[in-house]
């Protein structure tokens, strides 16, 4: 009936799963510091709540979202804001932040009213919204705002693939949690009630896809298929994952939306049943804190603000010099260039990746292989719009559609030449209206 | 480093946009590769017509090399001989060489290859022709007396054969022959059409360039490289399928007899069509341009071949293709994703 485990090109990196994908989500204790950056999302940044000096509560609401697109910020430690400021971002390099100081003998956390179940659309919506939740896959957009579609949704998508390579914290979490997951998104299927719901997961995690279904089962969730998708990278983005479960494609320069589908991720479902049942705002997360360079990789539970150099100390420090940390997987995430940078609710994980890990080559010429044309998933021509790029013939790149590039990086990944596709193609992305 | 304390020199660290990791297949290895692929056409041609050819493919090969890495020097670039895709050059020209030639033959061929047909356009990547078959062509038409010039496998006792299975076919189809070489053909006429002789073509054992004469060792490197990924079936089977399927039509006496498999046998068709109408930098990057190439190569193989003043017309087709690959790319854009229309909301 159903077209499965089927979208247009992608490639197969070495996963490099192994490294964390048996470790149990393990608490970093609260650090002395926390510095929360007034924007982690799609948006407008938040208004800060708080003034330097004044007390706050761990889940205190501490910058509020004025515009509908925004998302507000929450304290994730009890303690005395030092100061408001500019600080080191993951990515926005620069952004203003609460430094939230902590406090010698307070660890309390803020009480917030918890709620029957019985809430309506609106009030679930409101407390989405109010509990700073948003897409925990990296993209970072508001959740309130997705879960009000302009169109009807008729399919509902919870994204389990966790497709790029070293990150195991949402399949730890779907082995740890899924009760809990999927209470969340029975919360999202009240909100845009579709017809169907499945819970997209690749087949190379079998254990996670046991388990689901024995929950699904036990739960008599009859409606909530489990799709088991093919292991290939980017199966994991948004239109990839559509395509692959329902077999539709969504339109160019289109959303979800446009062809009936929502997809949330499984980290978001988990958030949004803590603020829906527990009352608690989006203070912490799980990532994997992975690479060869790490003494303790696995995947751990922070708080949002936690700087990467306490992350580090609590994993035992570095065994290899890293060349590059990223935020996020090696495919999409972004190389940082400073060890005090925090922990944003989009940060999937943090890779400390050695000179042997990364391939270091210089790039060269291309030799039309043609390999990152079959590789590109949304099957635009990356090679032509690189060498239009660096031709500077703006009216050639524009006539390969560079807009539509996911970034999903397969196509450099795959070049034997090592050349810098998706940079090129971001080159054209701007110049290309 | 080694302490738990220990932190990192964040000088040293590296910021460049993402995927931060790369496939193990690199451009050296895909080139080395297909150097290993055409190692058993060269081992063959070598067994069939002896030192000779030996001879033949180690000058040029020396020479492809030489050319590159002086160039190179001169030009104050980056000397790529590691990469490996001088060697390919340098073999596939010594493969489309009659064995017989003139030691300065493949040193030429080579140098023109390399200096001219690849570097003068900008080196590895840049190239509009194959070098190889730029060379060839070139050789072809300054030194023909040397380029038709064929000896027999090493075990045939006299030099009566001397002609490729397509020339003695041509002249008895176009030209007056001379009596002797009309004895001949009858001779082969009745062997024609025996699973013997077409043993005898997929082997090797015939007159013919050093390369192209063993089709069993040019299959086996080809299928290597298909079973590795490093080429597509596409053009390969197009142009094969389309030589063979218009043989079969006109080449026969009336419409649709045509000993196809002799025409697919004899010649340089299966050498062009897994080592150099595969070439990356020369043909059509997607999947409808590359079979666009090969139904190309095939047709103007066969027009060559039936209609034209040489008896052999695959390296002059992919030469031809070659200059048509840029127009072929611009009219097999991919389809790209989600070009479908959007729900009214």
């Amino acid at each position: 009936m159903l077209i499965r485990n089927k979208f247009p090109g992608g490639v197969h990196p070495l996963t490099c799963k192994e490294l964390t994908r048996n470790s149990f989500i393990e608490e970093i204790p609260p650090p002395q510091k926390v510095v929360i950056p007034l924007i982690q999302h799609t948006g407008a940044p938040c208004i800060p709540l708080v003034k330097p000096g004044e007390e706050v509560k761990l889940g205190q609401k501490i910058g509020s979202a004025e515009k509908y697109i925004s998302s507000p910020v929450h304290a994730s430690l009890s303690g005395k804001v030092s100061k408001i400021e500019e600080f080191n971002h993951p990515l926005l390099e620069k952004a203003p932040a609460i430094f939230i100081e902590k406090d010698k003998n307070s660890d309390s956390e803020m009480v917030q009213q918890k709620n029957p179940d019985d809430l309506s659309i609106e009030e679930l919506k409101e407390r989405i919204r109010e509990a700073g939740i948003v897409g925990l896959g990296g993209a970072g957009f508001p959740t309130h705002v997705k879960l009000s579609p302009p169109k009807p949704i008729d399919t509902l998508i919870l994204n389990g693939a966790e497709c790029e390579p070293y990150l195991t914290c949402d399949e730890r979490l779907m082995q740890e949690k899924p009760r809990e997951i999927i209470k969340g998104l029975e919360i999202i299927a009240k909100i845009v009630s579709p017809e169907r719901i499945f819970i997209g997961i690749e087949d190379s995690k079998r254990e996670t896809i046991k388990i689901v279904k024995e929950i699904l089962r036990e739960l008599r969730l009859d409606g909530i298929e489990v799709s088991v998708l093919k292991t290939k990278y980017p199966q994991g983005g948004e239109k990839q994952l559509i395509k692959a479960i329902t077999g539709r494609e969504v339109p160019s320069e289109g959303l979800p939306f446009d062809v009936g589908v929502l997809v949330q991720n499984v980290q978001t479902a988990f958030a949004i049943y803590e603020a829906i049942y527990k009352g608690k705002p989006l203070y912490e997360r799980v990532i994997t804190v992975s690479g060869k360079a790490i003494k303790k990789p696995g995947n751990y539970k922070v708080k949002i603000g936690t700087l990467v150099s306490d992350i580090v100390e609590f994993c035992g420090g570095f065994i290899k010099e890293p060349k590059k940390i990223i935020f996020g997987g090696p495919m999409m995430g972004i190389a940082q260039w400073s060890l005090d940078v925090p922990v944003i609710k989009g940060t999937s994980g943090i890779l400390f990746l050695t000179e042997e890990e990364l391939n270091l080559e210089e790039s060269g010429p291309c030799i039309r292989c043609g390999r990152c044309i079959e590789a590109c998933p949304v099957k635009i021509m990356p090679a032509y719009i690189a060498l239009a790029v660096e031709y500077k013939k703006w009216n050639i790149a524009k006539e390969y559609s560079p807009r539509d590039c996911i970034e999903c990086g397969a196509c450099s990944y795959i070049c034997p030449t090592r050349r810098d596709l998706v940079q090129l193609i971001k080159i054209a992305k701007l110049r290309v209206h | 480093m080694g302490s738990t304390n220990a932190m990192v020199e964040t000088e040293r660290l590296i910021v460049s946009t993402s995927p931060h990791i790369k496939t193990k297949d690199s451009c050296p290895k895909i080139m080395w590769s297909v150097v290993i692929a055409l190692i058993p056409a060269g081992v063959a041609g070598i067994l069939i017509f002896g030192f000779s050819a030996l001879k033949v493919i180690s000058i040029s090969l020396v020479s492809a090399i030489l050319s590159e890495a002086i160039i190179q020097k001169l030009s104050h670039k980056k000397i790529t001989i590691a990469d490996g895709s001088c060697f390919i050059t340098g073999l596939l020209l010594a493969y489309n060489l009659p064995p017989s030639v003139p030691w300065w033959i493949p040193a030429i061929g080579s140098f023109f290859a390399i200096a001219i047909a690849k570097q003068a356009f900008g080196g590895l990547g840049y190239n509009i022709f194959n070098p190889a078959l730029a060379a060839r062509a070139f050789l072809l038409a300054s030194w023909p007396k040397y380029m038709t010039k064929w000896i027999p496998p090493r075990w045939y006792p006299d030099a009566l054969s001397t002609a490729t299975p397509l020339t003695v076919i041509k002249h008895h189809l176009v030209d007056a022959v001379s009596g002797a070489t009309i004895l001949n053909i009858v001779e082969e006429k009745k062997f024609m059409h025996t699973l013997a002789f077409y043993g005898k073509l997929f082997l090797g054992d015939r007159a013919g360039c050093i390369g192209e004469v063993c089709i069993l060792a040019i299959i086996s490197g080809g299928f290597f490289l298909l079973y590795k990924g490093y080429i597509r079936w596409y053009t390969p089977f197009t142009f094969i399928f389309t030589v063979g399927f218009l043989s079969w039509i006109f080449l026969g006496n009336g419409l649709f007899n045509g000993d196809w498999l002799f025409y697919i046998l004899s010649g340089g068709l299966f050498l062009g069509a897994f080592f150099m109408a595969t070439d990356y930098v020369t043909t059509p990057l997607t999947k409808k341009g590359q079979i666009i190439f090969g139904f190309g190569c095939g047709i103007l193989t066969f027009l060559i071949r039936k209609f034209g003043g040489y008896p052999e017309g695959v390296s002059y087709s992919i030469l031809i293709m070659n200059a048509f690959t840029p127009l072929i790319d611009r009219y097999t854009k991919t389809r790209k994703f989600g070009l479908v229309k959007k729900l009214k909301s």
